[in-house]
């Protein structure tokens, strides 16, 4: 049994005639302490899918099953981070954290508490920042509060939804280097949905494109073989590094662009109309 | 090559502690003459329009009436206080002499029966205010919260709400005046019912824009919020104080002041007719008694409820703005 099995799942939107099926016959197995990388189109269903595993949605079809249990509804042990860090802008850094941490660790002392919070914003480089509201922060130190935050709930797999896909590309580097960094001393159990796929090859064991929607379905796996710690810089250089994005990039455009001649097929009926002749003089 | 020198000349001065404070000096006389140009505009047309205009208690007060009247309120204010404070002083000084005569009689301990003065008047006023504010605003919260917590209640609340919104308190007054005799029949206790029926209607009028504004804030927070909520498995209460709540203060904020706003206007209207001892009761004592001094001292209490209204308004922009928590 693996740590997390998805077994035929499928969901669909609306009713009837506008009804919408966004994923069909999602079946994957991951294990404990693996990071998986799941790369797709936009609109291909990449948030549908992470929020069904994380339990805020209800699948329609098939279901997720956490180590041996049905995922019926959210909790702490399905840690997310959304796209839009979801960081309550009236708390600062530290009491963000703090509204995990003390309502999933209620029991704990005080000062157990502070120090569970401090470690993570620690982990994260926040320390200085501890005092600042959301509004105060760039988009990298609130994602890194997020992340903060999803990993102080000490959850037992860790859901990243596109996190990094409102930064810039610098910022973007630094923090996936940061990502690996505190994967490597945690090793949780990781999802990372993306559109990078230089950001999947950099930090996961297995890649995965999600074909592009309606009936989105997983395409082949593609596992990363390259020692950690990868470097981008030394990687760029790696043949098989090559070899590998080129097989993913290639796939990846193959079925978007089979979607598209599916959608050029649409037949458009003009209405009859004559143009108005105005006499100029 | 003059005109170089002296440009140079002005942009050395700019960043000097002299340059700046000329700099703000500037802005501020700017930002005030607007305004004052035509506040002097609007002194001179009204009183070259009011010596014009007769009415049967006399000609319609200029400024020069007006600000006469003003000062005339605060010297029987004055005057009132004075003799209060001598009526104390002498019954202090009987007791004590009966007292020192016969030191087991009673002291006898009247209070002073003058009539309220135009300070009195303000300060009623603005309590009856806050407390048909404070009366409005813990039952629309609430109900607000519920409204825009389910699309349900909402559903059902809402043609309530849009009936009673736009009625007058003049046509609440009689109502309520009815009720309020039936359920709290003697006039003793600690409230005068004049004071109860005028809170109650400033309540009635004032709550409206607190529930729909609050039931806004709290249906349009952003999903990722709830999202949070929902991972971290917060039970209803918690979520309600936590995050529900704060998420929308802005927008109850906003109906809060609006509805404070509501509720002076209703307020006059209401203390008219209830003759609760406020502004309200003054304006209409005033107007029947008819002097040739009442519509200058109408016209200096319309100017008192303006100004007033003006400052409950910029307290609560800044209680506003202390909320505000900018995305």
């Amino acid at each position: 049994m693996a740590f997390l099995e998805l077994n035929n799942l499928g969901k669909s939107y609306g009713q009837g005639e506008q009804r919408l099926e966004v994923l069909k016959n999602i079946d994957l197995h991951v294990q404990e302490g693996e990071f998986i990388a799941i790369i797709g189109f936009s609109g291909s269903g990449k948030t549908t899918l992470i929020s069904l595993i994380a339990g805020l949605l209800e699948p329609d079809e098939g279901e997720v099953v956490l180590k041996g249990e049905p995922v019926a509804r959210p909790g702490p042990n399905r840690g997310v981070v959304f796209q839009n860090y979801s960081l309550l802008p009236w708390l600062n850094v530290y009491e963000n954290v703090a509204l995990a941490v003390n309502h999933l660790f209620s029991n704990w002392s005080m000062e157990k508490k502070a120090e569970h919070i401090k470690k993570y914003i620690e982990m994260v480089h926040l320390t200085p920042a501890s005092h600042k509201r959301p509004a105060e922060l760039s988009g990298g130190m609130r994602q890194r509060v997020a992340v903060a935050r999803a990993l102080a709930m000490n959850p037992e797999i860790l859901l990243l939804d596109e996190p990094l896909s409102a930064l810039d590309a610098l910022t973007r580097g630094t923090l996936q280097r940061e990502i690996e960094k505190i994967w490597s001393t945690n090793r949780k159990t990781v999802m990372l949905i993306t559109n990078d796929v230089d950001e999947g090859l950099l930090l996961a064991d297995r890649i995965i494109p999600l074909n592009p929607a309606p009936g989105a379905t997983l395409g082949p796996i593609f596992p990363v073989h390259f020692k950690r710690p990868r470097d981008r810089v030394a990687m760029n250089q790696n043949p098989e590094y090559k070899k590998l994005r080129n097989e993913i990039i290639n796939y990846l455009l193959d079925v978007g662009s089979k979607r598209n001649i599916h959608q050029d097929n649409h037949r458009w009926t003009l209405p009859d109309l004559e143009p108005i002749v105005v006499n100029s003089r | 090559m003059i005109e170089q020198t002296q440009t140079l000349h002005v942009k050395e001065n700019n960043n000097t502690v002299g340059g700046r404070l000329l700099q703000g000096w500037d802005r501020f006389v700017t930002a005030l003459s607007l305004p004052l140009c035509s506040l002097v505009i609007f002194l001179l047309l009204w009183s070259a329009v009011a010596a014009r205009i007769n009415t049967s208690l006399g000609k319609l007060p200029g400024p020069m009436q007006v600000a006469t009247q003003a000062k005339v309120l605060w010297n029987e204010h004055l005057l009132e206080r004075h003799k209060r404070k001598e009526f104390y002083e002498r019954q202090a000084k009987i007791n004590a002499e009966k007292l020192a005569a016969d030191p087991t009689s009673e002291r006898k301990v009247r209070k002073y029966t003058g009539k309220p003065t135009y300070l009195d008047q303000i300060l009623t006023s603005l309590l009856t205010v806050f407390t048909g504010f404070f009366l409005a605003s813990i039952v629309a919260v609430p109900v607000g919260v519920i409204c825009g917590l389910s699309r349900p209640v909402m559903m059902a609340l809402n043609p309530f709400i849009q009936i009673f919104k736009p009625v007058s308190p003049l046509a609440w007054l009689p109502i309520v005046t009815m009720v309020v005799s039936a359920v709290y029949p003697n006039n003793d206790g600690f409230l005068s019912k004049s004071f109860i029926n005028s809170a109650i209607t400033v309540a009635l009028c004032s709550l409206w824009p607190t529930v729909i504004n609050t039931a806004l804030g709290v249906a349009s927070i952003d999903k990722d919020y709830i999202n949070v909520a929902r991972v971290l498995q917060l039970k209803i209460l918690p979520k309600i104080f936590k995050i529900i709540i704060p998420a929308s203060l802005p927008l109850i904020f906003t109906g809060l002041r609006i509805s404070l706003g509501v509720g002076w206007m209703v307020l006059i209207a209401s203390e008219m007719l209830a003759q609760n001892p406020g502004l309200g009761k003054f304006v209409w004592d005033e107007f029947q008694n008819g002097s040739s001094d009442s519509l200058a001292r109408i016209m200096v209490a319309v100017l008192t409820i303006g100004v007033i209204g003006f400052l409950l308004d910029r307290v609560m922009v800044l209680l506003q703005k202390a909320v505000d928590f900018g995305k």
